[in-house]
């Protein structure tokens, strides 16, 4: 069954290089109080995440709200400053880099090659600029083109997403919010970016809209060789889009795998509650479901041990002591859960 | 059923003991100044007692707007332009059975659709922060609805209020009655709606996404919260929803909406085995679906949700759909196709 996806993604598993290496990544927020601003406490949005992405394929970054996987997309795009740990990007001009270690003036040459594809494509567009300004926008800044040759790389762009180049002098507000995702992809590729962090690319736009700009950002991902960071919650997405998926909680990542082996036999029971816990489009799912209890721990007081055990159905007594560590299980398996080998998962299946 | 003549002001013949309500040629407009905008046009469905509907579409289907004239809650510059909504009060005025009324002739600030809101047709929204206040204690909130419906003392108002709160599983409801909303995480606050709903012990519930803005764990646990609280009130539920996944989980019938019309309608296991109109077709095959191994182009319906100014003549699917043909789909008939099933297509029958 593996070797079928592999067919079908073509590109799974081969040997690729690495674009992208995040090492013990870690970033806290201070909790204050008062008005002298006195440092009471820490929110560890992000403690300890690690993986690799490699050239050309998609890692989908899925967790519910609380877990890190936004503030871990923002450090990568240097929005925020880690408090530790490394991110390093094989640049196309500057070869390895330590995006956490540079200064702000050393990122801006990189952020050419690292773009993003917001949620809101209400919001992430500016509504007086016309399309023509805001995918025009990072190609003058940078230099790349100007005068008429600007706007027929713009046509082009538009083109390439779908839209007609005549669009170009209209504003926004002009747009459906599948067009405005569109205006939003085509400036994100402007620059023709190494990397494209998507957060939440679909997850504001209608039912039918969704599945055309999954297709778009497919078919984009041939043409240019694109490599995708996919952060999202909705795991049938994250299992058509996304190649690897890395599952995270409070803060951790919990499981990692390709992702056809993550459905069909989870190994952390968080993974296994996630999908559960998804309702199935098929009346015939209504099975009972394992639905965990209690809501995602909070990230300025996360429980000793295992941080998922007040809800895990499987904790034992070490698991309320032990912080259990992300080990390599198989090959390209990663997973923290001190349970794992006495355990036997329920995935998903198409029955 | 969608053919039914209105008779002005005199209420039909009444529906069957065990429909709770009964929505009749639906037409909610909206007067704007850009233009005339026919969010509803022509809806008829029926809820029966002690069962849930799911209302599925995208946005600007009408699917909201449906409920707020069900509440006679439309905004303004929207106004109910025909058709009837039959309600089975709970209880009757003077003993006997209860009356059938017709939402749609009520007073819309008036003493007796007052009576109904809240009461005995409850709304919970996609947003708890929408319907709870910021600056009152959930238990202040639900207290005030409780004696504003019922004649109960303030402590046993306070009591149910405590009561509705365990029910709904938020733990230590003796101190949670007295917090802000915003000392409750997003479950909780959700929770604490459908407490504040549910305290009347409504005969419908209308649920309008109860669960978008959750995460899915939570979404899970109040899908089968909802479930429970049914199973215990009797209470017949009207889900909407964009969420396929959610309405095959929750609903008994299934109505689905495009452009102001229901498209098709059916009992929630053949709609999703046996769709007969294209775009409930396409839409069920257009979501990525869970388990499903192949990562091949999903089928994405063509084109977009036209603009609601401007609805196509015809069949309002025909700019999207595969099997338009001219001269055929000027005037889609809504077909019954098999037992309670019915679809607004003129080609249903050559689908493949």
């Amino acid at each position: 069954m593996a070797m079928t996806a592999t067919a079908t993604n073509g590109h799974a598993t081969g040997e690729r290089a690495d674009l992208l290496v995040v090492k013990d990544l870690k970033k806290y927020f201070p909790i204050t109080k008062g008005f002298s601003r006195k440092v009471i406490g820490e929110v560890k949005a992000v403690d300890g995440v690690s993986f690799t992405l490699k050239e050309g394929e998609t890692l989908g970054l899925v967790g519910e709200s609380g877990c890190g996987k936004t503030t871990t997309s923002r450090l990568i795009m240097r929005g925020y400053v880690p408090t530790g740990g490394e991110i390093r990007f094989n640049d196309r001009r500057q070869g390895w880099v330590d995006i956490a270690a540079i200064s702000p003036q050393e990122m801006k040459p990189l952020r050419r090659h690292i773009q993003m594809i917001f949620q809101d494509p209400y919001s992430s567009l500016n509504p007086r600029m016309t399309l023509m300004q805001i995918v025009g926008e990072p190609l003058l800044v940078n230099g790349v083109a100007k005068g008429d040759e600007l706007k027929e790389r713009v046509a082009h762009l538009l083109s390439i997403v779908g839209l007609r180049p005549e669009y170009m002098v209209r504003y926004p507000h002009a747009f459906s919010g599948g067009q405005r995702q569109r205006i939003g992809i085509a400036r994100a590729l402007a620059l023709n970016p190494q990397l494209v962090v998507c957060d939440e690319p679909v997850s504001a736009l209608d039912v039918s809209i969704q599945a055309q700009t999954l297709n778009l950002l497919q078919d984009l991902q041939e043409e240019f060789h694109l490599t995708y960071l996919f952060v999202a919650h909705d795991l049938s997405v994250v299992e058509h889009i996304c190649d690897r998926v890395a599952v995270m909680y409070v803060g951790k990542i919990v499981e990692l795998a390709e992702t056809e082996a993550l459905y069909l036999q989870p190994l952390h029971p968080y993974t296994e509650a996630l999908l559960s816990a998804v309702p199935k489009p098929d009346p015939a799912y209504r099975k009972r479901r394992i639905v965990p209890a209690g809501e995602v721990a909070d990230p300025s007081n996360v429980p000793p041990g295992c941080a998922f055990h007040p809800r895990c159905r499987y904790a034992t007594d070490i698991c309320k002591i032990e912080v259990p560590e992300l080990r390599e299980l198989q090959p390209g398996r990663f997973v923290s859960c001190h349970r794992v080998e006495a355990l036997t998962l329920q995935g998903v299946t198409e029955e | 059923m969608s053919s039914l003549a209105t008779s002005a002001g005199v209420t039909a013949p009444p529906p069957t003991d065990d429909v709770l309500l009964d929505v009749r040629n639906l037409k909610t407009h909206f007067f704007t100044d850009e233009g005339l905008v026919r969010a509803v046009d022509g809806v008829s469905y029926q809820i029966r007692r002690g069962r849930t509907i799911g209302i599925v579409g995208e946005s600007g289907c009408g699917k909201s707007v449906t409920a707020q004239s069900i509440l006679r809650i439309v905004p303004r510059p929207g106004r109910i332009v025909e058709g009837e909504i039959l309600f089975q009060r709970r209880d009757a005025p003077g003993g006997g059975t209860p009356p059938v009324v017709d939402l749609t002739q009520m007073d819309a600030g008036g003493r007796e659709i007052r009576s109904i809101r809240g009461n005995e047709i409850a709304l919970i929204f996609q947003e708890p922060m929408s319907s709870l206040s910021p600056v009152h204690t959930v238990g202040h909130q639900m207290i005030e609805t409780i004696r504003l419906h019922q004649r109960v003392g303030k402590a046993e108002a306070r009591e149910r209020a405590i009561d509705s709160l365990r029910r709904v599983g938020i733990p230590r409801p003796n101190e949670a009655v007295d917090r802000y909303t915003y000392q409750l995480s997003g479950g909780q606050r959700q929770r604490a709606v459908i407490a504040l709903a549910l305290s009347c012990r409504p005969s419908l519930l209308i649920a309008d996404e109860p669960t978008t803005a959750l995460d899915v764990t939570t979404e899970a646990q109040i899908l089968e919260l909802m479930k429970e609280l049914q199973q215990e009130y009797g209470m017949a539920i009207q889900i909407i929803t964009h969420n396929l996944g959610v309405v095959a989980e929750m609903a008994d019938d299934v109505v689905v909406m495009y452009l102001g019309k229901e498209v098709e309608q059916a009992p929630v296991e053949e709609l999703f085995r046996n769709p007969r109109h294209p775009y409930t077709r396409a839409l069920l095959r257009s979501v990525p679906r869970l388990g499903k191994k192949t990562r091949d182009r999903l089928e994405a319906i063509q084109g977009m949700v036209p603009d609601p100014f401007s609805i196509p003549p015809g069949c309002p699917f025909n700019t999207r759909c595969a099997y338009y043909r001219p001269g055929i789909c000027d005037d889609p008939q809504y077909v019954q196709v098999g037992p309670d099933h019915w679809a607004r297509c003129n080609r249903t029958g050559e689908l493949d």
